[in-house]
């Protein structure tokens, strides 16, 4: 391994701690770049991307219509969803297949404050679902903290078997396999004429997703994120460097159940809807699976993520409609694209999306070191 | 009392299956160190072509034994094809290949026969409390744990399964065929599995009937721990027995939550299940 050329800040490497190997963690440290004083600091650089994305997805919504607007907003809140179990399985090491339970409580505490508390803005809403959600995985995380492998797997898979169910135990207060309804508001006034109510809403989940996605890359590229990895890589000799191990564990529960109760909350806002059937089994393992899929390790592995989540199914249904099938075949199309991508993808490139797509831009542009960001 | 009676003869009766699908799930993570999310799909397709041969020749247990051929092969293939591959990948690679298995199979099911539940019919009499039909499922698993205990304890091929799981490179070196040996045992787990897919298929079935008895033997396969057979059929039946008692005295919606709850309980005191060794020194 040839020394990282942009070296972290001299404060950030005098942190690292002992257990970790430096060069591992000055090469995943933040980067400068270079010529560039202004845009040196990672979070302004992160800052501006975000900016840079909400834009895009302003554009893309008005040049497009309310079907587009839809699937522009579900893959802004799968990508918030994956990227925090990304900061949990990927930088902590920890694999959960009980992401599916934190989007359940974010949404049901969004849809139950919608529905008690009408004159709460937005705003206020989501804060307390991921308020809901830390503290959701703050239990779970201290629950399970000493669990590791398929252990910590088969507890979390029960945990997204188990929770929805509670909405089936107290049907009068979260509204049984109904699920709990209601009305968000659309667009502002001000704003009538410019952008309808579809878009608007895509634009609140981007932006949404975009300030929890700059927390969790601000989280996991400093000091959090170098304690994270070095308890995956290695426990014994983080907890031997002082890193408090557990401590850290839970701390990821809480971040990923934070982020992931945030994309539920976006996800009952966009619908005006939270049914206990949306978050089963089936999705905990489809966040695990695209997570996977789109690359472990990086934030830019959730975007592939989200993007398959939600295009790949397109694909299927799209293609089934294209050729025409039965009514049996068609309704199953979907599933099989999305296992046989993932087959594919797994065999294929064992580091997913961004792992083969950044051994690309490695193999074609100058020797030149790059890393997680 | 007479309530108390019925529900643990029930629930003995439903842990049968959970117990024969755990004992799949341990049987292949020992081999291979794969927890295999395909497993009810496997157990799925044997028993939709139990259905197809049965409805065909009007013998259930020519079916039976379809769908017992049918699991190994499914098992062995998955073995050569998909985990094989990547046994050099990182540990969640196989798990994930396994999912996107277990989609593929369940869809492909669902094109073939459609996603309406089928009668699927009981091997036995299954009126009446403890009936011949629950007799059999008890009974056709224990006699698998037994025989399995001793494949493993007794005979040259246990001992080469034993070895080429624990030691794949010194039981190369000792002439044993690892990979044969590796997918044989997929095989036998996955013909196990399809047996506890027959089992738990009647009355009705259909795709997605085996997601849920897949969840709990996955928490009976860890609260057993997961290197221990005995652990797994102890642990299945422990389940079944302990979800017909939440069912019956405090609601089926409960039983995914008290499965949790008390596998959390068995995971704080003993982090890698009933059943285990201690593990090396930690700091």
């Amino acid at each position: 391994m040839a020394p990282s050329t942009h070296r972290a800040p001299a404060s950030d490497a005098g942190s690292t701690p002992a257990g970790s190997d430096p060069a591992a963690s000055a090469r995943r440290g933040p980067r400068s770049v270079p010529g560039h004083p202004l845009l040196g600091h990672p979070l302004l650089r992160r800052l501006l991307l975000a900016a840079a994305a909400l834009a895009a997805v302003a554009a893309v919504t008005t040049a497009t219509g309310p079907v587009t607007d839809l699937r522009v907003a579900n893959a802004g809140l799968f990508l918030l969803a994956v990227a925090g179990l990304q900061v949990l399985v990927g930088t902590s090491g920890q694999v959960s297949l009980g992401h599916g339970a934190f989007m359940f409580v974010g949404a049901y505490t969004m849809a139950l404050l919608v529905v008690n508390v009408p004159a709460l803005p937005l705003a206020a809403g989501m804060a307390a679902a991921c308020a809901a959600g830390c503290l959701a995985g703050l239990a779970v995380g201290a629950a399970t903290a000493r669990l590791h492998g398929p252990y910590l797997a088969g507890a979390t898979l029960m945990l997204a078997v188990g929770l929805p169910a509670i909405a089936l135990r107290f049907p009068d207060l979260l509204g049984g396999a109904n699920g709990l309804g209601f009305s968000t508001i659309g667009a502002p006034p001000a704003l009538a004429g410019l952008v309808d109510d579809t878009q608007w809403r895509a634009i609140v989940v981007w932006t949404v997703a975009l300030i929890g996605l700059v927390v969790l890359a601000t989280a996991s590229g400093g000091r959090l994120g170098r304690h994270l990895r070095a308890v995956r890589d290695d426990p014994t000799a983080a907890a031997l460097s002082g890193v408090p191990v557990g401590r850290v564990r839970v701390t990821a529960f809480v971040i990923s159940a934070g982020a992931g109760s945030l994309a539920g909350a976006c996800q009952a806002y966009v619908l005006g809807t939270a049914t206990p059937s949306t978050y089963g089994l089936a999705l905990s393992l489809v966040l695990l699976a695209a997570l996977v899929l789109g690359g472990l390790g990086s934030l830019w592995g959730a975007f592939w993520a989200a993007l398959a989540i939600v295009y790949v199914e397109v694909a299927g249904t799209e293609l089934a409609h294209a050729l025409e099938l039965d009514t049996d075949v068609r309704n199953n199309l979907p599933v099989v694209f999305f296992g046989a991508v993932l087959i594919i993808v797994v065999l294929a490139w064992p580091r997913g999306v961004h792992g083969a797509l950044s051994a690309l831009g490695r193999h074609r542009s100058t020797p030149q070191q790059t890393g997680d960001s | 009392m007479e309530h108390f009676a019925n529900l643990t003869l029930n629930g003995l009766a439903t842990g049968a299956v959970y117990a024969a699908l755990a004992l799949s799930l341990v049987l292949i993570y020992q081999a291979t160190r794969v927890l295999n999310f395909a497993q009810p799909a496997f157990a799925l397709v044997s028993a939709y072509v139990a259905y197809a041969v049965t409805s065909a020749t009007g013998s259930y247990w020519a079916g039976f034994a379809a769908a017992l051929a049918v699991g190994a092969l499914l098992g062995a293939a998955t073995e050569r094809f998909l985990v094989r591959p990547l046994r050099n990948a990182s540990p969640l690679s196989p798990i994930i290949a396994t999912l996107g298995l277990l989609m593929v199979l369940q869809g492909a099911v669902g094109m073939v026969w459609g996603n309406e539940p089928l009668s699927f019919a009981y091997p036995l009499d299954y009126r009446g409390r403890f009936s011949p039909a629950d007799a059999f499922a008890l009974v056709s698993v224990l006699l698998v744990a037994l025989a399995l205990f001793a494949l493993y304890r007794f005979t040259p091929a246990g001992l080469r399964m034993r070895a080429a799981a624990i030691r794949p490179e010194a039981a190369r070196l000792s002439g044993v065929r690892v990979g044969a040996v590796l997918a044989s045992a997929w095989a036998l787990a996955s013909a196990i599995g399809a047996l506890a897919g027959m089992l738990a298929a009647p009355p009705f079935l259909a795709p997605n009937s085996f997601d849920l008895i897949f969840v709990f033997a996955i928490a009976a396969a860890v609260a057993g721990g997961l290197e221990n057979p005995f652990g797994a059929v102890a642990g299945g039946l422990a389940v079944g027995v302990l979800l017909s008692y939440v069912t019956g005295y405090a609601g089926p919606e409960l039983t995914a939550l008290a499965a949790l709850a008390v596998l959390l309980t068995v995971l704080a005191l003993k982090p890698d299940g009933l059943f285990s060794r201690a593990a090396a020194r930690k700091v």
